[in-house]
């Protein structure tokens, strides 16, 4: 970790016509789960502008590799070996170090180990689907899996998830606190999708897409795919002499 | 030409799914092996932490008022001095035995939240503006259907003057949406329900 001094600056205000709103009754479940009333807007206190650090000492050695985490020993999960790997950057384009990001994801036939879940795709019963890890200096991190499969919903009649990567990332302040999805490059039921389609911008939708990445893929082991997540930047502490107005 | 302003768009928001808990906390959901614990599963202070113990107890409700079964909530808070367990934090080093972050899934038969921590001192409200705010925690609410995490705050019952003087509440303009935000304080225990949509619903902010 480097030792800079804390960054105390606002944080940028969220573009909410960006991000999805909180209704989209084409997601259905969104139709009960979505405020009615506005959100109260305030530009973020100290609360907003902390947040919890993560050791590199929670982590286990397998913890970003999820062929093997759950996996008996000797054995592996079946299923495409991927390497997932990209950035924590900030709005400004910086490296976000030191961050927590944790994945989760179905398996390769699109089945997930949850007790809830009834597909009848079958378990593999050395995939777990979980996994997590810490940025470096760089904000870089990077994960082994296998690529999930597409799985249906009982949302319309005929619903199915394209093939995604759950993510929960941490920033240096809880306002940055955000969970996304990762798509794979070309796969032609995201348009189709939606969950995908409760964003309204087409390039937003872009940006949840992850592109097959050649250079690092890992010859006669994995392919790869680079996801960069963007969170919140914030204004530099310069410009924070300014007191509330009312 | 004009020069080209060089911000990147923050990744949108996709909802946490049904299946959060595999990825927050895998020993909840059944998937045993891979870490020791779920992370934020515990309480937020050992037994050397200062300050007075609260059992945060509530619901997550949709607008029919059922429970949601499947909600994942977070709470971040000072500790008992009022200080944050952050590099962020700029007063004073916090509480070494208070961690201030905690996460706890519904149960899955009632969808009951309980969190074990202490209650937060006041805070400044921002670096710059030494205004105290009233004893809070920041909730932070994903689950199937909610697209972007909601963020809200509890406040307590038994800090009325502190609560009538914060900087935030005072932003509510509909004076009777605030009572929303307000703990209610029963001995060690605090309930706090969150309502999702309709009548109650919760304030939620954008912050």
């Amino acid at each position: 970790m480097k030792t800079a001094p804390p960054e105390t600056g606002a944080f940028f205000a969220r573009d909410r016509i960006w991000h999805p709103p909180a209704l989209t009754p084409g997601y259905k479940t969104s139709v009960l789960r979505s405020p009615q009333k506005a959100l109260i807007s305030l530009e973020g206190t100290t609360t907003e502008l902390t947040g919890p650090v993560f050791g590199h000492n929670m982590l286990g050695p397998t913890d970003n590799d999820l062929i093997v985490n759950y996996a008996r020993p000797g054995e592996m999960a079946i299923g495409q070996r991927i390497l997932v790997h990209g950035r924590v950057l900030d709005e400004r384009g910086r490296g976000v170090p030191g961050v927590l990001v944790e994945f989760w994801q179905a398996n390769a036939g699109g089945r997930y180990r949850h007790k809830k879940e009834t597909y009848l795709a079958a378990i593999d019963p050395n995939f777990g689907g979980v996994g997590r890890t810490i940025t470096d200096d760089e904000g870089g991190y990077w994960f082994k899996t296998i690529q999930p499969g597409a799985y249906p919903w009982p949302n319309g009649v005929n619903d199915w998830r394209p093939a995604h990567i759950h993510f929960s990332v941490f920033g240096h302040g809880f306002a940055q606190r955000l969970i996304t999805q990762m798509y794979f490059e070309g796969d032609p039921m995201i348009a189709r999708c939606p969950i995908v389609r409760t964003i309204p911008d087409p390039q937003a939708i872009e940006q949840l897409i992850a592109p097959l990445d050649w250079n690092a893929t890992v010859p006669m082991d994995m392919r790869a795919y680079k996801f960069d997540i963007v969170l919140r930047g914030r204004r530099s502490t310069l410009f924070e002499n300014r007191k509330e107005g009312n | 030409m004009v020069q080209t302003l060089a911000y990147l768009k923050e990744t949108p928001s996709q909802t946490a799914g049904p299946y959060v808990h595999i990825g927050c906390t895998p020993n909840f959901s059944g998937i045993s092996g891979i870490f020791e614990t779920d992370l934020g599963s515990g309480p937020l202070a050992n037994e050397q932490a200062r300050g007075e113990r609260i059992t945060i107890r509530g619901f997550v409700y949709d607008g029919l008022g059922s429970p949601l079964k499947d909600a994942l909530v977070e709470i971040w808070q000072a500790d008992a001095d009022g200080l944050y367990n952050s590099p962020a934090e700029t007063r004073g080093r916090a509480d070494p035995n208070f961690f201030g972050w905690g996460r706890q899934p519904g149960d899955m038969q009632t969808g009951e939240f309980v969190f074990h921590t202490v209650k937060p001192g006041r805070t400044p409200f921002r670096p710059n503006d030494p205004r105290l705010m009233a004893p809070h925690i920041l909730f932070w609410i994903v689950a199937r259907g909610i697209n972007i995490g909601l963020q809200t705050r509890m406040y307590f019952s038994d800090e009325e003057a502190a609560n009538a003087e914060d900087p935030v509440l005072a932003r509510i303009e509909h004076r009777q949406r605030v009572r929303t935000l307000i703990g209610a304080r029963e001995g060690e225990t605090v309930r706090f329900d969150i309502h999702l949509q309709g009548e109650n619903e919760t304030v939620f902010f954008d912050m």
